[in-house]
């Protein structure tokens, strides 16, 4: 996209000399560096329960961000408001992180380099909501059809348009237009006046509305967290203490996201409070383990044209063959550590400062049959599906919840077990990987990643895993 | 902006909505101020201040709803702000249960609830500064073993929150937030452990020193150093203040008015029936002058007020707002809850457990073998089955005293026989939160581990 063609030009007739002097002003204190985030942001969404669409709102938020670096310090400060003054005033409180005189000419804007990721001509925030809310009620038909044990049917919808234009004082100026769209459902099931069970599904992504029409249906997301529920009305006490566990393709790469990739973000690094702190190069994970972190996979939730530094993303490894390689780096810490961003660079909106993140985290396909893997566990926990997942960084220790899990005996899947955490060290856990299945898959779209007060949307991949030991923490 | 500005916004935009075809609507303006400074290692780190202002609409055509909000107060964005509302009701069902609360239900807890103090505003940067560089320092200085350090942080939020409806409710008031904490690291040989502390108030006159914060946050962390894994087995559980706050989390979940009519909770049909241990009784009260979860009205308009929610063990009241008060028969009790934008949730005020009379120390002395959870993270817990889960640290309670650190565990049970299970409760209950617990013992748990 040209500069000219933003919504920042056409609609709020900003032009690059006014973003030069927002520039100007935010290092006049004689800050080393400064950036500038807007965003113009269209969210909306529709809520069905109990067979009826109860909420749909729609909204605009809007502002900028203006970050000043001087040294290890940053100095932030924004509006809600786009007009000069305001702005102008944004630029000067923040560039008071600095305080001498300014040591930077002119800055003159050019366009920088990004990817074309999420080519969407018609985001789905742009279609008429008649559309839209057909997709609830679908979901809703669909989830009670699959079981007459089905008494509740929640379905949500959400999607939005996000216009990003990032300047920096090193002259780049990047523009994006990040669609994003996201159906979810979740069921009751209930037997014989029985407790209720719940089952939850949901996905989407960068696409166009025709995702939810062609490729993943509302009748697809449905039937799954109908499933879900009804398998666990059978559900037995879950075991509890050390044991074999097995991870299913998909969304269980999360184990990935809080184990490793958290310690691996460059901020904790670069202050030496990860337990990965100084372990570059070291054996950190099995030689069958190869993790990624890869912000440029088409039309993925976790993708993005360029971080939200205006630095094109790409693709890190951060364990290669069971060793250590790569830290994710934002502008502040690669600075810090004399080294280039990776495009880690995230942020949740224009009011927030930006910091190392992570995109779409996954692991390699192994050579492992996925039905040989399970066969291969005399007595275990098999998890098919998580809820979310917590890591204290400095420890390690991390925690994931299974919300469909089952136990191997013999070798084979048997009695579905009830909700449980696993627990686990980062450093320590993957060095248990003994088998890596051959059927890597991604998470359907769904992950929402919480870093210091901070949401940003995510995605995570991972094929089946054998981990010979890890602590199930269930009651039984 | 001024009060009267913002009032007069928000009438203005129910005005503008009524004219344009809604049957009844409500506006939300909320208006902030925030301030950060961290610093890390004796060094300043971030400073961040700045003001933001947004408003919510949410309209009914009959008994169909829309809502909208914006960032945009021009009259552009506000006319915007109303065609997208009024847009909206096309699209939603007819809900027999869906409105405004009735007239008579509306208005504003009397008196001083002292939400808002004038000491927060106007202080030097520098000396907001120094308060987190004293907090950390105390925290640096404490044992040798701290040696690194997440950092400390002073904050400050004001805010001001006007709501109006077309039934005649509109009101405002301000609020202010201060707090210190910092986040010390401990290191001993390959044991690395972080913990925090924290000061908050709505008086800066109120805060702790920032010594007192960095002193207890370094002895949290000290006190996880050199943790083991126990064996798997069960025992009896103390949950610390701030750790026992999270099972009221779960309660105020699982007591929340959608959940009950859904029948997505536990504790769904089970009002007037004894579901904990006698020796529990929680009280959501809005009406405490000066604490964080109270407020004059709800996000319907609705006065806030004290509920008894569970009494000697007896569930006593769901928490409800108008919608989920409809749809189970009963009355509202104030608890509507929301952003600026869609229908009203369910919130809490200040939601807290009643203090027993033992000390922490004396609950401990009485378990020969036991686990004083210190931590938890994660989310395994599900209100529907009850069933708990969740990643554990702490110490290990041996003889009646607190003797190592305990790490990488997890904790399991069920949250309906865990209420019941509640052996004792301490009187040590302060209000650091909205949520407040005192220490809460349990009679056993699965400790899940090597």
């Amino acid at each position: 996209m040209r500069f000219s063609d933003s919504i920042f030009a056409s609609r709020f007739q900003i032009t690059r000399q006014d973003l030069e002097s927002y520039l100007a002003e935010a290092l006049s204190q004689g800050g080393d560096y400064a950036d500038l985030y807007f965003e113009y942001l269209l969210t909306s969404s529709i809520g069905l329960d109990e067979s009826m669409v109860k909420s749909a709102a729609q909204g605009v938020s809007m502002g900028v961000g203006i970050r000043v670096i001087s040294g290890e310090r940053t100095g932030y400060a924004y509006s809600d408001n786009l007009t000069p003054e305001r702005v102008k005033k944004a630029a000067k409180t923040a560039a008071c992180i600095a305080n001498g005189p300014s040591k930077t000419d002119q800055v003159d804007l050019r366009e920088g380099p990004g990817h074309n990721l999420y080519p969407v001509l018609v985001a789905p925030t742009e279609t008429a909501f008649a559309e839209r809310v057909e997709l609830v009620k679908r979901a809703d038909r669909a989830a009670r059809a699959y079981d007459s044990r089905i008494f509740q049917v929640q379905a949500a919808y959400a999607d939005n348009l996000r216009h990003v234009m990032v300047a920096t004082s090193e002259g780049v100026l990047t523009l994006d237009r990040q669609p994003m769209s996201r159906l979810s459902v979740s069921t009751l099931a209930r037997e014989n006046g029985g407790m209720p069970q719940r089952g939850h599904s949901g996905g989407g992504g960068r696409v166009e509305l025709d995702y939810f029409l062609k490729e993943k249906t509302p009748e697809h997301f449905a039937s799954e967290a109908a499933r879900e529920a009804i398998a666990m009305l059978a559900s037995v006490e879950a075991p509890a203490g050390e044991m074999t566990v097995v991870l299913g393709p998909g969304w269980p790469g999360i184990l990935l996201h809080e184990a490793v990739g958290h310690g691996l973000e460059a901020d904790f690094n670069r202050k030496g409070v990860s337990a990965f702190s100084g372990r570059m190069g070291q054996k950190v994970a099995s030689e069958l383990c190869t993790v990624i972190d890869d912000g440029t996979m088409t039309s993925r939730r976790g993708s993005l044209n360029v971080d939200d530094e205006g630095h094109p993303t790409q693709r890190n490894v951060l364990i290669e063959n069971g060793v250590l390689r790569g830290y994710l780096q934002d502008k502040l810490s690669s600075t810090l550590l004399n080294t280039e961003s990776t495009g880690s660079g995230r942020r949740e909106s224009y009011a927030h400062i930006p910091m190392p993140r992570m995109t779409n985290t996954f692991m390699l396909a192994g050579e492992s049959d996925p039905g040989d893997i399970i066969r291969s566990v005399p007595r275990g926990l098999y998890c098919a599906n998580f809820g979310g997942g917590q890591v204290d960084i400095t420890s390690g220790n991390f925690v994931f919840s299974a919300s469909e899990s089952y136990l191997i005996e013999d070798g084979k899947l048997t009695r579905p077990v009830r909700n449980a955490t696993l627990i686990g060290n980062g450093p320590e856990a993957l060095k248990y990987v003994s088998m890596v299945g051959n059927d890597l898959k991604l998470d359907e779209g769904i992950g929402v990643c919480g870093k210091e007060g901070q949401s940003v949307p995510v995605g995570v991949g991972i094929p089946t895993i054998r981990i010979d030991k890890m602590t199930v923490g269930g009651t039984a | 902006m001024t009060e009267n500005h913002l009032l007069a916004l928000s009438n203005d935009i129910i005005q503008r909505a009524l004219a344009a075809g809604a049957s009844d609507a409500e506006c939300t303006i909320s208006e902030g101020e925030e301030f950060t400074a961290n610093v890390r290692m004796r060094e300043l780190e971030n400073l961040k201040e700045a003001g933001s202002s947004a408003a919510g609409l949410r309209i009914l055509i009959g008994k169909k709803t829309g809502s909208s909000y914006t960032s945009d107060l021009t009259p552009e964005g506000i006319e915007m702000l109303v065609r997208q509302a009024i847009e909206l009701a096309a699209i939603t069902t007819e809900d027999p249960h869906a409105g405004l609360p009735e007239r008579e239900e509306l208005g504003s807890c009397a008196g001083d609830l002292k939400l808002y103090s004038e000491d927060v505003e106007g202080l030097e940067t520098a000396h907001k500064v120094k308060l987190a560089q004293r907090a950390e320092e105390a925290a640096l200085s404490a044992d040798p073993r701290i040696t690194n350090s997440e950092g400390a942080s002073f904050d400050s939020y004001l805010s001001r929150h006007v709501f109006a409806n077309s039934r005649g409710f509109a009101d405002e008031y301000r609020s202010s937030y201060c707090s210190i904490a910092t986040a010390p690291v401990a290191r001993d040989g390959d044991s690395m452990e972080r913990d925090s502390w924290d000061t908050s108030s709505r008086r800066f006159g109120s805060l702790e020193e920032p010594e007192v914060v960095g002193r207890i946050a370094a002895s949290r962390a000290l006190r996880r150093l050199n943790a083991r894994k126990v064996e798997t087995q069960k025992v009896p559980v103390v949950f610390e203040p701030r750790t026992a706050r999270s099972l009221l989390d779960h309660i105020c979940d699982a007591v929340h008015g959608m959940a009950i009519y859904r029948h997505e909770s536990f504790l769904a049909g089970k009002l007037g029936e004894k579901i904990a241990s006698e020796n529990l009784t929680i009280v959501d009260d809005a009406t405490m002058p000066g604490l964080f979860g109270s407020s004059p009205f709800d996000d319907e308009g609705v006065p806030s007020r004290r509920t008894m929610v569970i009494e000697r063990g007896v569930l006593k009241s769901y928490l409800l707002n108008t919608y989920a008060a409809r749809k189970l028969g009963m009355k509202t009790t104030g608890n509507a809850s929301r952003g600026l934008t869609g229908n009203a949730g369910i919130g809490h005020g200040n939601f807290y457990a009643e203090k027993g009379v033992q000390s922490p120390e004396q609950m401990i002395a009485g378990i020969a073998n036991g686990f004083y959870v210190t931590e938890l993270i994660g989310f395994g817990v599900n209100i529907v089955t009850g069933d708990y889960s969740r990643g554990a640290a702490g110490l290990w309670i041996r003889d009646g005293e607190l003797a190592y650190a305990v790490s990488e565990v997890t904790i399991a049970g069920n949250l309906a026989e865990m209420l019941q299970g509640i052996e004792t409760i301490g009187s040590d209950l302060e209000f650091r939160g909205s949520i407040a617990a005192p220490t809460i013992k349990m009679g056993e748990m699965t400790v899940g581990g090597k």
